[in-house]
């Protein structure tokens, strides 16, 4: 009888855990909408405050970007032959350039309407996109995808895909020709240094 | 303009010959950056100025205005190319937007179809030879048109036959069109060159990238197939 409830407990409690990971699709909504009220309220932001959204950035969207997965999927079959340090480099600088171009594609961001689309998700599903899409009049609504992946933190993005454009694939090219001619050093260092020239840049400003 | 543009870059084309090519899909990679690097200066000198300048002096209402003008105009043509992929719906559809929209919208200025749930669609005739099994070919870039491949140049004169402000006459009014188009275009677009410029390593790279996944999207409707990741 102890253990057929203390089994039911623990089968509660297994439940309970997974029905407190937020789905995919929830979760794409939720950061999105946050977003985008964050930014409406906000002078700075709204203004373009280039400092003040990439804090933003940092706190409320990229706890939900598995950037050393992108970071290792960008880099692609080099990844491999890279030492943790190099890695672990190659990862922090990826960060920064995700969180400044995402900055600067939210320059333009505005009052524009989402559609969100539902997903159908299966309790073994652990990779999964979730697609919204982007109305604005005029135009065909642009599709932002998301692709999500299931890790022990909950959901996490590893790759978003604007238009059909994949932002892992299209830095894949370019890391690869870079790999290539001056290898993983010299991938990382022309990552700081294109991250330090856009930092004097806003410093500028 | 143009002519001058292609003589510039033949006479790069030897210079492009020397250097190794790295990417299949490109193998006139020397060419395509001498091609690339003119557009840029043009883009700097003449284009991304008139651009600010629009935006500056119009509001944004306007600005919406002049785009559904044009949006409009392609949506014969974007119906034509998914009647000749065999997408009867869409083609009514889009037909039944340029109706609505010339009438009810005052000559396309409103585009109240979106309201009706009569969706925007992006179709050319490079996507419809895609569609039907045309291979991208080698990626060029255009002279002042920019990004492009072997299809879609092919493409092109089919495109222009099917624009009415391309076919349209008198010449000056033309002209005066496709000025504003290019320019009204070109401001849509300021946004993303700069993040273009922010996310890029190599801004030829990645802007090759970035058309030739665009249309392998488009062409599948945004629904490509997903690609095969490579082994490792």
């Amino acid at each position: 009888m102890k253990t057929k409830l203390a089994c039911a407990a623990l089968a509660f409690a297994a439940n309970a855990a997974l029905a407190g990971i937020t789905p995919p699709d929830e979760l794409v909504k939720t950061v999105m909408l946050d977003m985008q009220r964050t930014i409406v309220q906000d002078k700075d932001l709204k203004g373009g405050d280039r400092a003040k959204t990439m804090q933003v950035i940092e706190q409320k969207a990229l706890p939900y970007f598995n950037y050393p997965g992108m970071a290792a999927l960008a880099v692609g079959v080099n990844w491999r032959k890279a030492t943790p340090e190099q890695k672990k480099r190659l990862a922090e600088e990826f960060r920064t350039l995700l969180v400044r171009t995402y900055a600067s594609s939210l320059s333009s961001f505005g009052d524009q309407q989402f559609e969100f689309r539902p997903l159908r998700l299966k309790p073994d599903d652990t990779d999964v996109t979730v697609q919204v899409r982007v109305l604005q009049p005029g135009s065909q609504p642009v599709v932002v995808e998301y692709d999500m992946e299931k890790t022990p933190e909950g959901w996490k993005c590893y790759d978003v895909r604007v238009a059909g454009i994949s932002l892992v694939v299209n830095y894949r090219t370019e890391f690869s020709a870079i790999v290539r001619d001056k290898g993983i050093d010299g991938l990382i260092a022309t990552l700081e240094t294109k991250n330090k020239s856009l930092e004097a840049a806003e410093a500028k400003k | 303009m143009i002519a001058r543009a292609l003589v510039l870059g033949l006479s790069l084309a030897t210079a492009g010959c020397a250097t190794t090519n790295s990417d299949p899909r490109d193998p006139l990679e020397g060419v395509n950056r001498a091609v690339f690097a003119f557009n840029d200066k043009a883009d700097e000198v003449v284009l991304r100025p008139a651009a600010r300048l629009y935006r500056n002096v119009t509001s944004r209402g306007l600005r919406d205005v002049v785009r559904n003008f044009f949006s409009n105009l392609d949506d014969l043509f974007i119906g034509a190319n998914n009647l000749l992929q065999g997408k009867g719906e869409q083609a009514v559809n889009d037909w039944l937007r340029f109706a609505f929209n010339t009438t009810f919208g005052l000559l396309g200025i409103h585009d109240w179809a979106t309201e009706m749930g009569l969706e925007k669609h992006n179709e050319d005739f490079g996507q419809t030879l895609g569609y039907w099994g045309v291979g991208d070919g080698m990626y060029l870039v255009l002279p002042i048109l920019g990004p492009s491949t072997l299809r879609d140049t092919a493409a092109l004169p089919v495109d222009w036959q099917g624009d009415p402000v391309v076919m349209h006459t008198p010449v000056d009014e033309r002209n005066a069109l496709t000025a504003t188009r290019i320019v009204a275009r070109r401001t849509d677009l300021l946004g993303a060159s700069r993040t273009l410029e922010e996310a890029a390593l190599d801004r030829y790279v990645f802007l090759r990238e970035s058309y030739l996944q665009q249309r392998r999207s488009q062409i599948y409707d945004g629904r490509p197939p997903r690609e095969r990741r490579p082994a490792d």
